[in-house]
C-alpha cells in the first residue's frame, strides 16, 4: 500500500532578530527547536533546528505564525 | 475628493465674519471641515455643512474639538485643505494636536472666534483673550502663525492667506477672529476664482526609494508624500530623523526642533502682514489688532484731527509679531499705546521690542465690550483729549 | 534562498533590496529596522504578523494601506509594517484615521493602539466612529494595562489584578470590550488571543474585507509589565494561561483559566476575570450603511431637491 506522500519542512531561522521568548520551541508539534547556546548582538540566545530533528518537521508552520519578532520561517518541501 | 468648479460665490454679499471665513477657505480650496459647535464660531461650521457637499466636499461634525482638530489634520495628510473653527474652550482642547500637527508638519487653519474668559466666561461677547495662548498654548516650543482680521472682509482674505501659509510652510495656521468681527455683517466682495496666490504644499519630486520625508533643503519645507500616494510615509509625534523615524535623542532633537521654528521665522514674506496708518511721522503710535484695529483707526483718525500725531501700526498677522516693522515703524515715537480686548496680553510682546525706550500705555479691558475709539484716544493723549466716556 | 512560493504574499520592488533573510512578510515590514521594540514574549508582533497576512490575504495593496497608532507600545506598529504610517497623540487615532478615510476613501485605514489609548482617552472617539460606522479597522492589543509606562492599570485591568497602581489588586472592573463595541454599532466584532495564530489571521482577512467600523479585540501577554506585576513568569506563561493550563491564575483547585471559543455570537459572560474562562470568538458580523454611504446619500439628495 502506498504511503500519502508527507510534508516536510525546511526551517530558516533569521537569528539576530530572535529573542528568545521561546514560543516557537515550547509549541512545535515535532519538538524540532532548541535553543542555541550563542548570544546574538542583542544579547538573546535565539533558536535554531535541533540537528537530530531537522527532517521532522512537517511545515505545519506554527512556528513561523507565532513567533513575534519575524525571525523564523519554514518552506515546504513535499517528500 | 472631488472639487467642483465654481464653488467661490463670486460677487458681493452681506454677510457675517464667519460666513466669510468659511467662503474664504472654499475660495482657497478647503474641502474638509471636522469642527463642533461653539458660540461663536458656530456659524463657520453651519456654513461648512451647508456648503461642502454640493462642491464634493467633505463635512463632519465631530464629537468634540479634540476629534476635530485630529481629523483635520488627518484629511490633510492624505491632500486635502481642511479647517476646524472654535472658541476659547474648544481652542484650549485642540492645544494638543495643535503641537502634534507642528510636529508632523501638517498643512491645516484653525479658527479661533474669541469671546469673553476664562473659562466658560462671556459665551456671546467679545475677547481678544487667547492672543498669548495662541502663540504658547501647545506644550514645548513650537512657533504659532496667528491671523487677525478686523473686518468680515478681512476673514475672507486672510483665510486665503491663511491656506495659502499653511500649504507652504507645511504647518497649521491660525485665524484668531472675535465674536464682533464673526457676528457682525459688512459687505464682503468675493472675487472670480484664480484672483488670490494660493500657495500649494509641494509634493515629491522623486521616487519613493528615495524619498525621505523630512529632508529639507534651504528651504527649510519638507516635501510632503500623502497618504495613499505610493510612499509609505511614516510621520510621527516623536522626535525624528529624516525618515521619520522616532530617534528621542538630543542630537536629533537640535537638529529637528530648530530646523521647524526657522522654518517659521525664515520665511516671513510668505505670511507677514500689517496695516500701516499715519505712522510715517508719528509721535503716537497705537498698536491695535482684531475688532480693537477698528476702534484705534477711529481714534487715531480723531487724533489727527485735532493735530496730534499719532499713528497706528496694525498687525495683521500677530505672530510671529512683525517685529522689524514694528521698530521701524516707532523708531522715534515717543509713545506707544496698546489696546486689546483683554488684560494685556500682545502689549507684553510690545514692551519687550520697546525695552523701555518711551512709555507703553496698555488700554485693557475684561472682556465683553469693544473698546471705544474714545477711550483709545484717551490713552494717545490724555492731556489734550476730552474726558473719557465710559 | 528563494522566498516560499506562497500566493498570499504581496510582491513589491523593495522586497527585491531587501535584506536577504526574506522572511515571506518582509515585503510587507520595514524590515530594515528589525528587530522592533517590544519586548520578548510580547504578543504585538504576533498581532501585526497576523494583520499582515490578513492584509495580504484580503488584497489590500501596500499603497492602499494605512496605519494610524497612538501612544503605546501597540501604536509602535506605524514603524514596522510597511504602508503610510501616523503615529499621532494618545487616544486620538480614531478621529485622525477618520480624517484620512473620509479625505480619500479609497484607502484601506487600520487604527492600531492598545486599550488604554482606545478604551480610556480614545473612549469618546471609538463609540462615535462606531455609531457613524466610519469605514475603518481598529485593532485593540488589550494586554491589560499600560505597558509603555510601566504597567499602570486601565480600563482593561481585569478585577484583582496587580498593577503599579493598584499594588493591592484592581478593585474596578473592567470594560467588555465585545460587548461595548456593539453596543454602540460596530459591524464586525470579534476577539482572540494571540495564541490563536490562525483564527486571528482569518479574522483579520475577514475583516480587512468589510467595510464599515471593525473591531478586533487581540489578548496579548505583557510579561514585563502585567506579567512580571501578577507574578506570570514570562511571555510564554501567559501563552499557557490562554492554553488553559493551571498554574498561572487562581487558587489551587480553582477552575481552570482557559480560552473558550464561542461560535454562537452569544456576548453573554464575555467579560474577562481571572477566575473564569476567556471566551474568544466572533461576535458581530453584520452590515448597515457607512458614514459616507450616508452622507453621499444626503448631498445627493439634498442636490435633488435644490432643483
Amino acid at each position: 500500500m502506498d504511503h500519502p506522500s508527507r510534508v516536510r519542512g525546511v526551517v530558516t531561522v533569521i537569528p539576530e532578530r530572535c529573542k528568545e521568548c521561546e514560543f516557537c520551541v515550547h509549541y512545535c508539534p515535532k519538538e524540532v527547536l532548541e535553543i542555541s547556546p550563542t548570544y546574538n548582538a542583542k544579547g538573546y540566545r535565539p533558536v535554531r533546528v535541533k540537528e537530530a530533528r531537522k527532517d521532522e518537521c512537517i511545515a505545519c508552520r506554527f512556528c513561523q505564525d507565532v513567533c513575534p519578532e519575524f525571525a523564523i520561517f519554514v518552506e515546504e518541501t513535499g517528500k | 475628493m472631488s472639487s467642483e468648479k465654481g464653488a467661490a460665490l463670486t460677487g458681493s454679499h452681506f454677510m457675517l465674519g464667519d460666513q466669510a471665513c468659511a467662503e474664504g477657505a472654499i475660495y482657497a480650496g478647503c474641502r474638509f471641515f471636522a469642527g463642533y459647535p461653539i458660540t461663536p464660531a458656530t456659524e463657520i461650521a453651519e456654513r461648512m455643512a451647508e456648503r461642502l457637499p454640493p462642491i464634493g466636499g467633505q463635512y463632519i461634525q465631530m464629537e468634540d474639538e479634540i476629534g476635530s482638530i485630529a481629523a483635520v489634520l488627518g484629511a490633510s495628510v492624505a491632500g486635502v485643505r481642511a479647517m476646524t473653527a472654535t472658541s476659547g474652550p474648544g481652542f484650549s482642547l485642540m492645544q494638543e494636536n495643535l503641537g502634534l500637527g507642528f510636529m508632523m508638519e501638517v498643512p491645516a487653519v484653525i479658527v479661533n472666534v474669541q469671546r469673553g474668559g476664562p473659562s466658560t466666561g462671556l459665551p456671546t461677547s467679545v475677547g481678544q483673550q487667547d492672543m498669548m495662548q495662541a502663540r504658547f498654548g501647545s506644550h514645548g516650543d513650537y512657533a504659532a502663525i496667528a491671523y487677525s482680521p478686523s473686518s468680515p472682509q478681512e476673514a475672507f482674505e486672510l483665510t486665503i492667506q491663511a491656506f495659502s501659509t499653511a500649504e507652504r510652510l507645511r504647518t497649521p495656521v491660525l485665524v484668531m477672529m472675535d465674536e464682533v468681527v464673526g457676528h457682525m455683517r459688512e459687505r464682503v466682495v468675493i472675487p472670480e476664482e484664480g484672483k488670490r496666490t494660493i500657495l500649494s504644499r509641494r509634493l515629491p519630486s522623486i521616487p519613493p526609494s528615495e524619498y525621505r520625508p523630512y529632508r529639507v533643503d534651504d528651504d527649510l519645507v519638507p516635501e510632503m508624500a500623502l497618504a495613499g500616494g505610493g510612499y509609505s510615509v511614516r510621520m510621527t509625534s516623536l522626535t525624528h530623523d529624516e525618515l521619520g523615524r522616532a530617534v528621542t535623542d538630543t542630537a536629533t532633537q537640535a537638529v529637528l526642533l530648530p530646523r521647524l521654528l526657522r522654518k517659521v521665522s525664515e520665511h516671513r514674506e510668505v505670511y507677514e502682514q500689517y496695516e500701516l496708518r499715519h505712522t510715517k511721522d508719528a509721535e503716537v503710535m497705537v498698536v491695535a489688532y482684531g475688532i480693537t484695529g477698528r476702534s484705534a483707526t477711529g481714534a487715531v483718525e480723531e487724533a489727527r484731527a485735532q493735530g496730534i500725531r499719532a499713528g497706528l501700526f496694525r498687525p495683521k498677522t500677530v505672530w510671529p509679531f512683525p517685529a522689524e516693522a514694528f521698530l521701524r515703524a516707532t523708531r522715534t515715537v515717543r509713545r506707544v499705546v496698546v489696546a486689546e480686548v483683554n488684560m494685556g496680553q500682545v502689549v507684553l510682546e510690545v514692551e519687550r521690542l520697546v525695552a523701555g525706550r518711551c512709555p507703553v500705555v496698555r488700554v485693557t479691558s475684561p472682556g465683553g465690550e469693544v473698546l471705544s475709539p474714545e477711550l483709545i484716544l484717551g490713552a494717545i493723549n490724555p492731556e489734550r483729549t476730552p474726558k473719557v466716556r465710559r | 534562498m528563494t522566498p516560499p512560493a506562497d500566493e498570499h504574499t504581496i510582491r513589491t520592488p523593495e522586497a527585491e533590496h531587501a535584506p536577504p533573510h526574506h522572511h515571506p512578510l518582509d515585503s510587507v515590514l520595514r524590515s530594515e529596522v528589525l528587530p522592533h521594540i517590544w519586548c520578548p514574549g510580547c504578543g504585538i508582533g504576533v498581532a501585526l504578523g497576523a494583520f499582515l497576512q490578513g492584509l495580504d490575504r484580503a488584497g489590500i495593496p501596500i499603497d492602499k494601506r494605512v496605519i494610524v497608532g497612538g501612544i503605546g507600545c501597540s501604536s509602535r506598529v506605524v514603524y514596522y509594517a510597511r504602508a503610510d504610517a501616523y503615529h499621532t497623540t494618545h487616544g486620538r487615532a480614531i478621529p485622525f484615521a477618520t480624517g484620512i478615510k473620509l479625505a480619500n476613501p479609497a484607502l484601506h485605514v487600520t487604527v492600531f493602539a492598545g486599550d488604554g489609548d482606545t478604551f480610556a482617552i480614545g473612549g469618546n472617539h471609538f463609540i462615535h466612529a462606531a455609531r457613524r460606522n466610519m469605514d475603518l479597522l481598529v485593532v485593540c492589543i488589550n494586554n491589560f494595562n499600560y505597558g509603555m509606562t510601566g504597567g499602570q492599570s486601565g480600563p482593561t485591568t481585569p478585577h484583582d489584578a496587580k498593577t503599579t497602581t493598584t499594588p493591592s489588586g484592581n478593585f474596578e472592573f473592567p470594560f467588555n470590550l465585545p460587548q461595548l463595541a456593539a453596543a454602540v454599532g460596530a459591524v464586525y466584532v470579534a476577539r482572540w488571543t494571540t495564541l490563536d495564530v490562525r483564527r486571528l489571521r482569518d479574522c483579520f482577512t475577514e475583516a480587512a474585507g468589510k467595510q464599515g467600523f471593525r473591531f478586533v479585540e487581540v489578548l496579548a501577554p505583557c510579561p514585563v509589565s502585567f506579567g512580571k506585576n501578577n507574578d506570570i513568569g514570562s511571555g510564554l506563561d501567559e501563552m499557557d494561561y490562554y492554553r488553559g493550563l493551571e498554574h498561572v491564575w487562581g487558587a489551587p483547585g480553582e477552575h481552570p483559566n482557559r480560552i473558550e471559543v464561542r461560535e454562537t455570537g452569544d456576548l453573554s459572560g464575555t467579560d474577562i476575570s481571572l477566575h473564569r474562562p476567556i471566551i474568544v470568538g466572533k461576535f458581530v458580523d453584520r452590515a448597515r450603511p457607512t458614514f459616507l454611504d450616508n452622507y453621499k446619500a444626503a448631498a445627493a439628495a439634498a442636490k435633488g431637491k435644490q432643483r
